[in-house]
């Protein structure tokens, strides 16, 4: 396997231009000649499927969920970063690279995330012309907030749904599409393998979650946009069908999995409640702008917390932190609360949690003044937890909810796998070892709309591309394979749920994989998952048939590639001996706790290929070069 | 007029159609009942108000002509109110073909969800009310030319006057509902103005019952002889 | 710890389409209040799954309200008795120790029964389809401050276009109707300066499609507002009718 970045020579400013001419063009006539599977209808895929279509092609689409506009990217809540430098604050593009860089701790490709900060002015005109309603001030232009400790303003916004609406304005434009006819939409159809012909990838092979039936799909060239893996540790902010199995079926296949242990934990989330919980919502991290985090000085207290008094509370961040304090970034709050917690300090009925005190906030500036700044996010706390965060402080805990790996991709976004691309989060491209809040919209957008439309001409222009129908015998082994796994699935008849499975395999992988890494922690998982897998090939229940909607079996078939993936992300993590953005291990650290990289070792992409179930993938390396960006030790003191 | 069809193939086009003749209708209601409103002026401006309906516009219509004018617009508008909400009706029992087995409503209210049972009954009420006042057929007494008297007549009979009075009650919900939607069809919408809708269907409905109910209960306590 | 409760559920089984469903009963002894509905239904189909029976089938999948996947009809309301709640937000703590409960799909012959409590709500994908975006292709856009918009038009048109498409209008209205869904979408679009080229073509479209895929019609009882999770208003709804009416007489499309 060789990594080529493709990454254009020359000025870092002229990169993504003389590429553009340098790439090939397919003729307009030609276009609608080339079928093009994506896979996926989030930001990344909608906005990809419905360009594509404007330019001619023909495009298949393929989502599990029962309407495209479903998928994830809809949660997203606090905006999308563009350079547009509407406040005349200093914002330019070059300033959107280096804090993209700096933020993603040097570990992305530079060429990359410059056109990433150089599309982003595009992207946000091509929303306003599709309707999206981002915020605006009294004249009319458009508004912008600082986001994610950026020292400008530059993310755009509509209300707290800022990813709903612009998955909109793409699931409206391809929905326009399909009116004319330019996309074949497939809803409830899931993605269950890549089929490669001749090396290179000419089609999917689905399975209709209504009715069972597994059906090929033949194209010149196939888009996954599906999607990140963080429910990987079962309890994380995303959507409880997120899942990994596209891309871990193109892993299989031959498409190298990059940085799978970046992941990124989000510090403020409202904890667990109880063994019932299926997932974790996510609150705004402004709320750390006005509340103290705490917890009691003495383990296992079971106070309620207005009876702890001040003397008996460790406001730990304050104590550790002395000038971030409650601010600090989001990868060491979220590991000191983990660190309290372990010491038995945690609050809350599964000792997983901290205080977020509003108390001195409210002493301050009156509860109406709170009110008016976190009005909607106290509710929603009130609503999941019954209680009063006025009152009584706030219990927040740490949970994953970005995956910064993925699919490795050259500069045209395809994989190791000829015709292979990958866009949005299920790539691993731009982001680094860690993504900077409101980018991943950005990402997600500059893909679909901006980049793969054009890289893929050049791909379907200069490859050699035999004629290959549904009918190619590669298509009907991969059928039979796809539905001799569910059979297996359904026959096992064992004793236990497919999520008991998940969650003992989440448990894991959170203890040892997760906000904090130690060698011995994840040699451990290297044991222990296996392990897991086995019983759940020996004693999975997945009751009911294939051939009707049965939501055990699919669920039961994504654990399933979580159980081999989980393995890669340790491998991964155990590789990684530096600590670096979302990837801390323990053993590498600066004296005030924050990530220490090892940029002569390891400044480089990890991109794992698969060498069989159980054996350890094989690691190729992507050096990464910092041209531009000066090489950093991040600060906090 | 094509256009016009085309319109009403469309279930908004139905509904505009309803709200169209509705505003005629509720028109015709009040506009009947203010009339009526003479009875307290004496016998002769009563007959006299009803003779110049007759006369009215009559050098061009003829004796009689204009109510006769005014009835067959009533009449179409009617057919056209009625024909569209069965056409609409059956179009929302056929959208929910597996009904509920518990339903709890929120918002819509007695006179909304009596709409068309209302509609029925107030039909209904309508042709025995011409039957009584306009041709006399199920009248004890009646006599051509001479309102006063047929209506004094006709509500000293109690069970009468009590069936009149208790048919203001659907016709009161009927238009309560009707005179809001009617606004909330033709689009009659403003946000500075919006809150006055609901208000301005209850001022009409109210109106129109009470000036009704007046008669029945003035007959029957003797303040009209 | 919370003291947990007992509940009775009668859950709507139905195997597929085209089989009839029955409502089954369930017994849970022991639901904590800090479960969210979901989490609730969970459990059970944790324990069906322990004794060997199918697990119930329901919609679902962000679990934070934005998605709109999920919709459960809970004792003839939709998403259940908390308003402004989608039923994936909806805690447990909002029911009562000994209470009975109904639940039932989505009923419209427009969204037809899957399996379960799970429902095909495609129609409303046609709807969008018709007409409900705004025609500019990727690289077409001027400058986005190029088209200035008033604050109060972006609200309200944000008010408008906040719909998840869950359905729960069209499963409140009386009349199965789909008018506050179409109308969120024709009044996001048909209130920007971009949205008015196609205004009045888009809302006749949409109408047509909204007709023909088996939806009521309305009567104003404004159910669908009550149960609507993102309290969507009903004046959208008198803004499409006006539209409409402004179309058909002074734009007409030709309709197939």
């Amino acid at each position: 396997m060789e990594l080529r970045s493709n990454a254009p020579d020359g000025p870092i400013q002229d990169s993504w231009d003389n590429h553009r001419f340098n790439m090939k063009l397919v003729n307009p006539s030609n276009k609608r000649k080339y079928d093009v599977i994506v896979v996926g209808s989030g930001l990344a895929g909608a906005s990809a499927a419905a360009t594509m279509a404007e330019l001619g092609y023909n495009v298949k689409c393929f989502t599990f969920h029962d309407s495209p506009r479903r998928a994830h990217s809809i949660a997203a809540q606090g905006g999308i970063n563009a350079a547009k430098n509407y406040q005349n604050d200093g914002d330019s593009i070059y300033r959107l690279f280096y804090d993209t860089v700096k933020g993603g701790d040097f570990r992305s490709r530079e060429a990359n995330v410059y056109r990433l900060a150089q599309i982003s002015v595009n992207i946000i005109d091509q929303c306003a012309a599709q309707g999206v309603p981002f915020a605006r001030e009294y004249g009319g232009m458009l508004s912008n907030r600082s986001f994610g400790g950026a020292q400008v303003s530059r993310t755009f916004y509509a209300r707290g749904q800022t990813g709903q609406q612009l998955l909109l304005g793409a699931y409206q434009a391809l929905s326009r599409q399909i009116s004319l006819g330019k996309v074949e939409m497939f809803t409830k159809c899931e993605m269950m393998d890549v089929v490669l012909v001749d090396g290179q990838a000419r089609g999917i092979v689905t399975r209709d979650l209504n009715t069972g039936e597994i059906s090929s799909h033949a194209g010149h060239a196939v888009v996954l946009a599906t999607g990140g893996y963080s429910t990987a540790f079962y309890l994380s902010t995303n959507a409880m069908n997120c899942n990994v199995m596209a891309a871990f079926r193109a892993h299989r296949k031959g498409a190298a999995f990059a940085n799978p242990c970046y992941t990124q934990i989000h510090p403020t989330c409202i904890p667990v409640s109880g063994d019932h919980q299926s997932k974790l919502t996510l609150m705004s991290e402004s709320l750390r702008n006005d509340g103290r985090v705490w917890v009691p000085k003495k383990a296992n207290d079971t106070r309620a917390p207005g009876d702890i008094p001040e003397g008996e509370r460790d406001y730990y961040l304050e104590r550790k932190y002395p000038s971030f304090g409650n601010l600090a970034p989001r990868d060491i709050s979220s590991r000191a609360a983990k660190e309290v917690c372990d010491e038995g300090r945690g609050v809350g009925p599964s000792g997983f949690g901290v205080y977020l005190d509003f108390a001195d906030a409210i002493g301050r500036v009156g509860e109406d003044t709170i009110r008016e700044r976190y009005g909607n996010l106290f509710d929603m706390y009130e609503r999941i937890t019954g209680e009063n965060p006025y009152k009584r402080p706030m219990r927040i805990y740490p949970a994953p909810h970005y995956t910064m790996g993925g699919l490795w991709v050259d500069y045209n976004l395809m994989s190791t796998i000829d015709g292979l691309h990958v866009i949005g989060e299920a790539n691993f491209s731009d982001h680094g070892a860690n993504r900077l809040g409101a980018s991943a919209l950005m990402q997600g957008l500059a893909d679909g709309y901006f980049v793969l439309p054009y890289t893929i001409g050049n791909y379907l222009a200069s490859a050699k591309l035999d004629p290959v129908g549904n009918d190619h015998t590669a298509f009907a082994e991969a059928e039979a394979q796809v539905a001799a796994r569910m059979q297996r699935l359904l026959d096992i008849n064992g004793t236990r749920s497919v999520d008991s499975f998940h969650k003992e395999l989440g448990r894991l992988m959170w203890e040892k994989c997760g906000m904090a890494r130690t060698e011995a922690g994840l040699k451990e998982a290297l044991v222990e998952i296996p392990k897991i897998r086995e019983r759940f090939w020996k004693d999975v229940r997945v009751l009911g048939s294939g051939e009707s909607l049965n939501q055990s079996l699919e669920k039961a078939a994504r654990v399933a590639d979580f159980m081999e993936f989980a393995e890669l992300m340790c491998h991964d993590a155990l590789d990684r001996d530096e600590s670096c953005g979302a990837h801390f291990r323990t053993e590498h650290q600066t004296d005030d706790g924050e990530a220490k990289r090892n940029d002569e070792k390891y400044s480089y992409v990890a991109a794992w290929e698969y060498q069989g179930e159980g054996n350890a993938p094989k690691l190729h390396k992507e050096q990464l070069d910092f041209e531009y960006v000066k090489l950093a030790q991040r600060s906090y003191k | 007029m094509r256009r016009v069809f085309r319109l009403y193939e469309s279930t908004i086009g139905k509904k505009i159609v309803m709200a169209v003749t509705g505003v005629l209708l509720v028109g015709f209601v009040v506009a009947h009942m203010a009339g009526n409103l003479k009875m307290y002026a004496g016998q002769e401006k009563m007959d006299h108000y009803g003779e110049f309906l007759r006369e009215f516009a009559a050098p061009v219509l003829g004796h009689g002509g204009f109510l006769w004018v005014a009835r067959a617009i009533l009449l179409l508008a009617v057919a056209a109110h009625i024909r569209s909400a069965i056409l609409l009706t059956r179009q929302s029992q056929a959208a929910r073909d597996v009904g509920y087995k518990v339903t709890t409503r929120r918002e819509s209210n007695y006179a909304s969800l009596s709409m068309r049972w209302g509609g029925v009954f107030l039909a209904a009420f309508i042709v025995l009310h011409i039957l009584h006042f306009t041709t006399g057929h199920i009248h004890p007494t009646f006599e051509h030319g001479a309102p006063y008297a047929n209506v004094v007549a006709g509500f000293t009979v109690w069970w009468t006057a009590a069936l009149y009075i208790l048919a203001m009650i659907p016709l009161g919900l009927h238009l309560y509902h009707g005179t809001w939607s009617m606004l909330q069809t033709l689009g009659a919408n403003h946000p500075r103005y919006n809150h006055l809708r609901r208000k301005i269907a209850l001022a009409v409905a109210l109106i129109v019952v009470v000036g009704n109910i007046s008669f029945p209960v003035a007959v029957l306590t003797g303040l009209i002889k | 710890m919370s003291e947990t409760m007992k509940l009775v559920l009668n859950v709507w089984r139905q195997p597929d389409a085209t089989t009839k469903g029955d409502f089954e009963r369930f017994e849970i002894p022991d639901v904590s209040p800090d479960m969210s509905f979901l989490e609730m239904l969970d459990v059970l189909n944790e324990r069906l799954t322990q004794k060997g029976q199918e697990t119930i089938a329901f919609d679902h999948d962000c679990r934070e309200g934005i998605c709109g996947t999920c919709g459960i009809v809970i004792n003839g309301v939709p998403h259940g008795p908390q308003k402004l709640t989608t039923t994936c937000q909806l805690h447990m703590r909002k029911f009562k120790d000994g209470d009975e409960l109904w639940l039932e799909p989505w009923r419209s012959t427009a969204f037809p029964v899957i399996k379960d409590l799970v429902v095909d709500r495609s129609s409303f994908d046609r709807i969008i389809q018709a007409g409900g975006f705004i025609s500019v292709g990727a690289g077409s856009a001027p400058d986005a401050n190029a088209i200035p918009i008033g604050k109060e038009v972006a609200e309200q048109a944000m008010d408008a276009a906040a719909c998840i498409g869950c359905g729960a209008c069209v499963a409140a209205c009386p009349n199965a109707s789909a008018m506050l869904f179409t109308a969120a979408k024709v009044g996001h679009l048909g209130l920007l300066p971009q949205g008015q080229p196609e205004r009045y073509e888009r809302v006749q479209k949409m109408v047509a499609t909204m007709d023909n895929e088996n939806f009521g019609a309305c009567t104003n009882h404004a159910e669908c507002e009550a149960s609507c999770p993102k309290g969507i208003s009903i004046d959208f709804i008198a803004m499409m009718n006006r539209d409409l009416l402004k179309g058909a007489v002074q734009h007409p499309i030709e309709l197939d």
